[in-house]
């Protein structure tokens, strides 16, 4: 009998879909250790930037050992976002204890949620052929192999030997949380019996998204690169764009404890819904509503949550919103924390959900919340009780995170964890 | 640009197409293929670079030309007799 008062906990394990490993790179950090000791460090990745076009600016960059894993021939063929995830994938497959060479490779799913993809390719395609007048014998035959939709799975699967499905889930900055959801159905659908799923982006290598986001008033800008991500402090100046990748082994329980594999968390609910109501703007209703659905689903009260990893991105209608949204839900509940990792290393767009899950997936052993830095001056319309600024707080013994992913054209979801 | 140039810019083209092959024992009476690890889409690449470097086009019933690198660059020398090398 669990101990956990939650609904999932009573399915068989066949139904239960746990975590066995993460693989990614952040900002600040190419892998989980570092990632999480820059975040209860305070520790930024976020620095000046220039991209064609719009000039200087500010955005989330990523370092890591490439060629580790991929070829310097597959990496010039291919995309960032498929180098980005070929790295997450490989090193969640590294760190889950599986006897890679001997996993049937036909049960393997992949399922990489994104916000865009193809722009980056297509912007270079253009740039290019704008050095020969616009002659179009000179744009690339890679060009399609690189921005069709399934891109960055596909060149997982390519890297390595996975033939069974791969594809990629178009959900605005929702897509971390989306693709994540998207392995638990496949696994509960037996559809698959072992998936890499999270999320991955190559935004700032495309100037168009900077230079939108800049027209909608909605772009960061400061003197110090590393205080630009300000979410909830009345200072803030917009978003800070960040490229990043977040993969998941996802697994039943019942397969996991076969082969008793090294738990990190079991995802307990999750749910997806839609605002209606305008292209950009959130809707705290719609919001609230998704909020609850999750936690309805798995039979949780707002009481069993210990950690709200917030969405908010540092625009003061998005982040207002979201507070009036969580106020909805949370407000008079003791004991829930709010905290936000944009504030350290950007918005990582299609890998946001995945990756700031991931952020505060050791608190399940550490017991400690990590901070939302930059908040100086705090918003009074986002003054949650319970939300954690600037220094990590210890909580003692955590079992639940909430974790928030929302997007444009009203996406909103919400997927919850706990330790297992 | 002489045999040799056009040599040494196909020898420049293959290290960006394949940056991880040691070109330096390529036997010029051998195909590409059998000593790199080239498939179509590569081929294409050498093309490419081809009309953007130096305005040369290739028509693709001319593509078997390029198999080796003694079969390309006799094919491209009167292509690119006129190209004065950088």
């Amino acid at each position: 009998m669990s101990i956990y008062p939650d609904r999932t906990s009573t399915l068989p394990d066949d139904q239960r879909i746990v975590m066995t490993a993460v693989g990614l790179a952040s900002p600040n950090g190419p892998n989980l250790e570092s990632y999480r000791e820059a975040l209860l460090a305070g520790r930024s990745g976020v620095r000046n930037y220039n991209i064609r076009y719009v000039g200087d600016t500010h955005a989330g960059v990523c370092e890591f050992e490439g060629t580790k894993y991929q070829n310097r021939r597959d990496a010039r063929r291919g995309t960032r976002a498929g180098t980005v995830g070929i790295w997450s994938a490989s090193e969640a497959i590294a760190r889950s204890g599986l006897d890679w060479a001997n996993v049937d490779k036909s049960r393997v799913g992949i399922y990489i949620g994104i916000t865009e993809h193809g722009n980056v390719e297509t912007e270079n395609e253009i740039y290019s052929i704008s050095q020969f007048n616009y002659d179009t014998t000179v744009w690339s035959h890679h060009h399609n192999p690189r921005t069709v939709a399934n891109n960055p799975a596909g060149e997982i699967a390519l890297n390595l030997g996975i033939t069974g499905p791969h594809y990629t889930i178009g959900a605005a900055c929702a897509a971390g949380n989306a693709g994540i959801i998207q392995g638990v159905q496949m696994l509960r659908l037996g559809e698959c019996d072992l998936a890499i799923a999270g999320g991955v982006s190559e935004s700032i290598h495309t100037f168009g998204i900077f230079a939108s986001f800049k027209s909608q008033g909605a772009l960061a800008s400061h003197g110090d690169p590393t205080k630009a991500s300000r979410p909830f402090d009345k200072d803030r100046s917009g978003i800070v764009v960040a490229e990043g990748g977040c993969l998941y082994i996802l697994e039943r329980l019942s397969d996991a404890k076969k082969r008793s594999a090294n738990i990190i968390a079991e995802i307990v609910s999750y749910a997806i819904n839609t605002d209606a109501t305008d292209f950009v703007l959130p809707n705290p209703e719609r919001q609230a509503q998704c909020v609850r659905l999750a936690l309805a689903r798995g039979g949780l009260n707002p009481e069993q949550i210990q950690i709200v990893s917030t969405h908010a991105t540092g625009t003061t209608s998005g982040d207002n919103q979201e507070c009036e949204a969580l106020r909805q839900v949370f407000s008079g509940v003791p004991g829930v924390r709010f905290n936000n990792t944009k504030s350290f290393i950007g918005h990582t767009m299609g890998a946001a959900g995945a990756l700031e899950l991931a952020g505060n997936l050791p608190s399940f052993q550490d017991g400690v919340c990590h901070a939302t830095i930059n908040v100086d001056n705090l918003d009074p319309a986002c003054a949650l009780d319970g939300l954690v600024i600037n220094q990590p707080q210890e909580l003692g013994r955590i079992d639940y995170i909430l974790n928030n992913s929302f997007g444009m054209l009203g996406i909103n979801s919400v997927l919850v964890v706990r330790r297992f | 640009m002489t045999a040799a140039e056009i040599r040494n810019e196909i020898l420049d083209i293959l290290s960006d197409i394949a940056p991880d092959e040691d070109l330096s024992g390529l036997d010029d009476s051998k195909s590409f293929r059998e000593q790199m690890e080239l498939d179509s889409m590569d081929f294409l690449d050498i093309v490419m670079e081809l009309r953007k470097r130096h305005r040369v086009q290739i028509p693709e019933e001319d593509y078997g030309n390029l198999a080796s690198m003694h079969l390309t660059v006799t094919y491209l020398e009167p292509k690119m007799r006129d190209i004065v090398a950088a």
